[in-house]
């Protein structure tokens, strides 16, 4: 098991943010975190990581800082480069839990910017790049901590759709070479098609969990989303598309 | 200034400035000087702190010495200018005494201040005193170097009474020497430089203060281990006072202390 | 990319630091000045060159570092280049508490009260400047909390000043308030420069964290930085570095601000390497201002840190409208 919450309960002032959530995600996993906005996502996320107060049990949370972070990367919702650093500089932040290993090092910085197709960026500034592709050198940076589980909180938000379809291959060849992703998701077709399974969060509590086409049902989507679709399998992969709300 | 003879002596007259506090002080008939200004009491500015206990103290401000009834002010040319102007607005009559800045001014100012008193004569009597025992100190030898040095490195240069005093006493004063004329500060390292044989310095104050920092830097002490360090009272130094006999003659004496054969 | 930024900024502080050494207002032969810094005899030229030049030029020396390395890490830390130690009223605090330590006594009966109350005074600030703006700090928040602070502070220390029984007090509110290096001595070496050591010592020991907090608080917790101990490293290594800094030498501004951004560009960004970079910085800024001071008014003891204002308001003003560009 790469991540295990137990009755996980998160209070912010006077609500509960996420309740009573319990979660196992093994390897191999690539877990889509479903939800509308406000349903407690991001939460559900930091809490697992132990950034947040809680109630409950997660098997990251109780680890050292430093332990953690070898287990597993995180990639914030917000995202920030403060510093005019070069990409290559900002990928290799990922290697700081690791004992210094400079061949190492450089090698999974290499690899973390061939998978977000960032080689020829290496060089450029960072906080000179279009906000997508700030985006992108970021999730190369979680790449490059090179943990056998990543949380990723909207990797694929304002990216064009070529970024979009690339990241959601990176992150399910991370699950077939047996890692784990956790991602929060609100593109519910990208979920549909490279997810292996997926989460749907409604007001802190899990609604369902499952195959996507056991979770993107008529009646969830009606339930959780106030939303109506189409659904097709085709040669790709399963395929949905909002078409209409409900009320 | 106004220095015609006054018909009648005043009758209550007010200091703020603190040379004419003592002048006043020394003086004036008993009763006739109603209050002097709270530097009086300051025992490191005044000379004459016991005399000015028994007087009311005032802090210069117009609206006290007006409301006092005085019919003569005395202030110094650095007074405010607002206040003096409010007083003569007023109806008040003030006389404003220039800062002594040579041994020659000393005697004219005691018998200024004894005329708009009231007393020309005791003015004449004090002035001539003063003249007396000044023609009799004579510098002796080669002059020897030497310097007054102050907070932030405060010096006086010539121009001053203090130039005149080194002078007169046999000393060649480093702060004129370095180019200052009237007051000036001296970087402590010039002053190392010159190596004066005598250093003429203030007491602190109580209450710390950076300015006053200068007086213990080590390079300073250094330098006094191996001068003279003149015992004066600063106070004696600042007016045009028979006090400032008390500094003639001290800087005299420490002058004769350290042999002719220079 | 590895351009050799450090040796180039070390040769130029060293330079500095024999020009701050070889001028001042008395004129000495420059073989005359070399023997006497390094010989034991006595003589006024030994007294100059050991007593009253020498340290001067450490503390200026000193005094920069620290100055640029807590601008530096305070800048990456809240990830706001307007962070500085003057404009966000630490420097302010620290000679709030100096100047009690001064007029209470407390400092002429033991000598290191003097710069632990600056170390208290500054320590209070950062704390409620990083706390008040918030791990985020907001350009706006860190700006107008450092206002309140630095007038609340800068008024009681005028309060204090113009209370004490001695005249001379009252005078030195510009001291405190734009800092001078004129007439230092070693017992001021001796008692500023352990702190101010220690302090850099804490500050230079964030950066791996600093860097981490490029792509924000929580990818750099994620990443396994302890951001409530670098929270306590930074306010205990400002405090102690600026306090004693202000303790001896007054408020110096805008040598944290100036310095690290015209550096940050050089070190490709990153705050580890901008750190070291900073503190020899800061360090050339405060010598070649000292040097200046002493050039064009010798005897005048020009105040520091109106040097450095000239240099740093019109900076500060140029960042303000970069930034407003970027918000906008």
């Amino acid at each position: 098991m790469t991540l295990t919450l137990q009755n996980l309960t998160v209070r912010r002032s006077d609500r509960v943010a996420v309740q009573d959530v319990s979660l196992t995600v093994g390897k191999g996993e690539f877990v889509g975190l479903l939800g509308p906005n406000g349903a407690g996502k991001t939460t559900l996320l930091r809490a697992a990581l132990g950034l947040l107060p809680h109630e409950g049990v997660s098997s990251l949370a109780v680890l050292s800082p430093a332990a953690r972070a070898r287990a597993a990367a995180f990639l914030p919702q917000t995202r920030e480069i403060a510093w005019p650093v070069r990409v290559a500089d900002v990928v290799a932040l990922g290697r700081a839990p690791h004992p210094a290993g400079r061949a190492g090092d450089a090698a999974a910085v290499d690899r973390a910017l061939t998978r977000m197709g960032l080689s020829d960026y290496r060089d450029r500034i960072a906080t000179a790049l279009s906000g997508g592709e700030q985006a992108r050198v970021l999730i190369a940076r979680a790449l490059a901590q090179d943990t056998p589980l990543l949380l990723a909180d909207e990797p694929v938000a304002g990216l064009d759709p070529a970024a979009q379809l690339r990241t959601m291959k990176v992150f399910a060849d991370l699950a077939n070479e047996g890692r784990s992703v956790i991602a929060s998701i609100h593109d519910l077709g990208l979920a549909a098609l490279h997810c292996t399974r997926l989460v749907m969060v409604e007001r802190g509590r899990i609604v369902a969990d499952g195959a996507p086409r056991d979770v993107l049902t008529d009646a969830l989507l009606a339930r959780v989303f106030d939303v109506r679709g189409f659904h097709a399998d085709t040669p790709d992969g399963p395929v949905f598309q909002p078409l209409a709300t409900v009320r | 200034m106004a220095g015609a003879a006054v018909a009648a002596p005043p009758e209550r007259v007010v200091s703020i400035n603190l040379c004419t506090d003592q002048l006043a002080m020394l003086l004036a008939d008993e009763g006739q000087l109603v209050s002097v200004s709270h530097m009086a009491l300051d025992p490191l500015s005044s000379a004459m702190v016991e005399e000015a206990q028994g007087y009311t103290v005032n802090r210069g401000g117009a609206e006290q010495v007006y409301l006092m009834h005085p019919d003569l002010v005395l202030a110094g040319t650095y007074t405010s200018p607002a206040t003096v102007g409010l007083l003569r607005s007023l109806g008040v009559r003030v006389v404003q005494v220039a800062p002594v800045d040579s041994l020659a001014d000393v005697g004219e100012q005691m018998r200024l201040v004894a005329a708009e008193l009231g007393h020309p004569e005791r003015g004449e009597a004090m002035a001539t005193a003063f003249e007396a025992e000044l023609s009799a100190i004579t510098a002796q030898g080669e002059p020897v170097p030497a310097a007054m040095y102050y907070p932030n490195g405060y010096t006086a240069g010539a121009g001053t009474l203090s130039d005149e005093i080194l002078t007169r006493t046999g000393f060649r004063n480093i702060g004129a020497e370095a180019g200052l004329t009237g007051g000036g500060t001296l970087p402590l390292e010039r002053l190392v430089m010159a190596e004066p044989r005598v250093i003429v310095t203030s007491t602190p104050y109580p209450g710390a203060s950076r300015s006053e920092e200068i007086l213990v830097h080590p390079a300073l002490a250094a330098l006094r281990e191996g001068a003279t360090s003149a015992q004066v009272r600063d106070a004696d130094w600042v007016c045009g006072t028979p006090h400032l006999m008390n500094a003639v003659r001290t800087m005299a004496q420490t002058r004769a202390a350290l042999g002719v054969a220079e | 990319m590895n351009r050799p930024v450090l040796p180039l900024l070390a040769i130029l502080v060293a330079l500095l630091f024999a020009a701050s050494l070889l001028i001042g207002p008395a004129a000495l032969g420059l073989r005359e000045s070399l023997s006497a810094l390094f010989g034991g005899q006595g003589g006024p030229v030994v007294l100059v060159m050991q007593e009253i030049r020498l340290p001067r030029a450490i503390l200026g020396l000193c005094v920069g570092a620290v100055l640029g390395l807590s601008g530096a890490a305070m800048q990456g830390f809240l990830r706001n280049p307007l962070a500085e130690p003057g404009l966000i009223g630490v420097s302010s605090t620290a000679a709030l508490g100096a100047v009690l330590s001064l007029q209470t006594g407390l400092a002429a009966a033991f000598a290191l009260a003097l710069p632990l109350a600056a170390l208290a005074g500054a320590a209070v600030s950062v704390a409620l400047v990083l706390w008040m703006a918030g791990p985020r700090g907001g350009a706006l928040a860190l700006i107008l909390a450092g206002i309140a602070i630095s007038a609340l502070a800068g008024a009681l220390t005028s309060l204090i000043l113009n209370l004490s029984p001695n005249p001379f007090a009252a005078m030195e509110i510009v001291y405190w308030m734009m800092g001078s290096l004129a007439d230092r001595s070693m017992t001021h070496v001796w008692l500023a420069v352990p702190f101010m050591a220690a302090g850099s010592l804490l500050l230079l020991a964030t950066g791996r964290s600093l860097d981490a907090l490029t792509v924000g608080e929580d990818a750099a917790r994620s990443m396994g930085v302890d951001i409530r101990r670098l929270r306590l490293l930074i306010v205990i290594g400002t405090a102690a570095a600026v306090g004693a800094s202000v303790a001896v030498a007054g408020a110096i501004g805008f040598v944290g601000l100036v310095i690290p951004h015209l550096l940050r560009p050089l070190v490709g960004g990153q705050p580890s390497r901008l750190l070291p970079a900073a503190a020899l910085g800061g360090a050339a800024m405060v010598l070649a201002s000292d040097i200046a001071v002493r050039v064009v008014a010798p005897d005048q003891d020009l105040k520091l840190g109106v040097l450095t204002a000239l240099v740093g308001a019109p900076f500060f003003l140029h960042l303000l409208w970069r930034m407003r560009g970027l918000e906008a």
